[in-house]
């Protein structure tokens, strides 16, 4: 099984985690940025965290065979920090690098005015630098959410097509599949979706624009629930042309959008012996 | 003396995959001339040198094998000053950071920019810190932060053969030869395995002949 998980931050995760994504069989993934826990008071602490996710992030998953493509935003919680919008303006540079394959997340929080302007000027930035977008969808009041954000991606110079709305569940699934929009399914041991709830969204719409993904952070999650849902699926009948669909083809075909999709990672040598490439030796 | 960058057009034009990447290797060369030629100005948005998008996106057009040779022609085309070589190296990912290490040779005479190695070697990168010890970093790397660097490349598994002029500067070096000895004594208190590359760069310095088996 070939996974592809389009939507996990790696780096809240250990080398453990890597290694055991790798015997599970993801081969790629995909680090959106996002909110780290503690909030951010400058722009600084923005461009950091996004050069990291062009270097140091790449280099450790690469050690594990996994190709790490990234997406880059200011995400809608801290785009109500005034302290932080300024980075919308340094977006630009960031949105033209090799690995960058999307805008993201992008989205609701609590659906403030900032956020507003913040994910209406976000999406314009993609469509200027030829990327799709990947949208979360917020946690609290989810479906008058979902609407809003489907309605200002319509009102967008970003075709449906081209975006990805994350964290659907069984209420907010319907509307997302008549907006034309790519389908995201996060899948958590307590909150979100979990594999058997999955499994049942796929019976019943299919498994066409759909992507699965772990969304593991610092926070109580899994990455290897992309696996567990593959499982899900052939013990319920999938068949593994339809596991790849999802956990492969359909990631590969979304962020491919962006032309800048390169997957080849060679195998992980065995490092050096007794001494850590990651660490140094310190 | 400046050198000669490690690829020429020719070399690079053969490898690139097609016509449709020729003809955008073409565009953009012609793009960084244009940079060389016009006159210097105030660091401005990233859009006024499209230049430097054909250098972020090398690796989209190119492939990503080509892409540090492609950047390299780039900047060698360009010829950055100092101020937007910095710039262009903090602002890139680390396969531009990797490029503009490369370059430095061809690009930069005097000293000025081994800041731009010191904050190579303080990442555990190996693709920067290989980039890192090329013929700049041996032509001014002064001799506390050269040893640092070889032990690095000992520590994190970079084969010495990306350290120039190894040989030259390991040669007579006493200080380097103890610091190796008091690595591989380590190791071997340790009961890890001495790295090959270390009882050859040891050789190198002429200073012992064989460091000791047993401590």
């Amino acid at each position: 099984m070939r996974i592809f998980d389009p939507h996990v931050h790696m780096t809240s995760r250990t080398t453990d985690d890597y290694e055991a994504m790798y015997a599970a069989g993801v081969r790629a993934l995909v680090e959106p940025s996002f909110w780290l826990g503690q909030p951010r008071t400058s722009p600084a602490s923005f461009f950091d965290y996004f050069d990291a996710l062009l270097g140091w992030e790449p280099f450790r998953a690469a050690q594990y065979g996994i190709a790490h493509h990234c997406t880059v935003a200011l995400n809608p919680k801290e785009a109500n920090d005034p302290r932080c919008t300024p980075v919308l303006d340094a977006l630009p540079r960031y949105l033209v690098k090799d690995s960058v394959v999307a805008v993201g997340e992008i989205g609701y929080d609590s659906m403030t005015p900032a956020e507003d302007t913040a994910l209406a000027a976000q999406l314009q930035l993609a469509a200027d630098h030829g990327l799709p977008a990947l949208v979360h969808t917020p946690h609290r009041d989810k479906r008058a959410g979902l609407r809003r954000t489907v309605d200002v991606v319509r009102e967008s110079n970003l075709s449906m097509e081209r975006v990805l709305l994350d964290h659907l569940n069984e209420t907010t699934v319907k509307h997302a599949i008549d907006s034309g929009c790519w389908l995201g399914f996060s899948i958590y041991p307590d909150t979100k979706m979990d594999e058997d709830r999955m499994v049942r969204i796929l019976r019943t719409y299919g498994t066409e624009k759909v992507l699965v993904n772990s969304a593991a952070d610092w926070g109580r999650s899994d990455p290897l629930k992309t696996r567990k849902v593959g499982d899900a699926m052939l013990a319920a009948g999938f068949t593994e042309d339809d596991v790849d669909q999802v956990l492969w083809r359909n990631p590969v075909s979304f962020y491919g959008l962006s032309g800048r999709l390169q997957l080849d990672v060679p195998k992980p040598e065995s490092l050096h012996e007794g001494n850590s490439v990651l660490r140094s030796g310190e | 003396m400046t050198q000669t960058p490690p690829r020429t057009r020719a070399d690079v034009d053969a490898r690139l995959d097609d016509d449709i990447a020729r003809a955008w290797l073409d565009e953009a060369l012609a793009e960084a001339a244009g940079a060389a030629k016009a006159l210097p100005t105030a660091p401005s948005p990233y859009t006024a040198h499209s230049w430097e998008l054909c250098f972020a996106a090398a690796g989209r057009h190119c492939g990503e094998d080509n892409a540090d040779a492609v950047r390299t022609l780039l900047l060698v085309e360009a010829r950055p000053g100092l101020d937007t070589l910095t710039r262009l190296y903090q602002q890139g990912s680390a396969a531009e950071r990797r490029a503009v290490l490369q370059a430095l040779p061809a690009l930069v005479d005097g000293p000025c920019a081994v800041h731009l190695v010191d904050d190579a070697l303080r990442t555990n990168d190996t693709r920067l810190v290989s980039a890192a010890v090329g013929p700049y970093a041996a032509a001014h790397l002064g001799p506390h932060a050269w040893r640092h660097a070889v032990l690095k490349c000992l520590f994190t598994g970079v084969p010495l053969d990306a350290v120039a002029d190894l040989a030259v500067r390991a040669a007579g070096d006493a200080e380097l030869a103890r610091m190796l000895i008091d690595y591989a004594a380590e190791r071997s208190a340790a009961g890890r395995d001495i790295p090959h590359d270390l009882d050859r760069v040891l050789t190198l310095t002429g200073e012992k002949s064989q460091r000791p088996q047993e401590l």
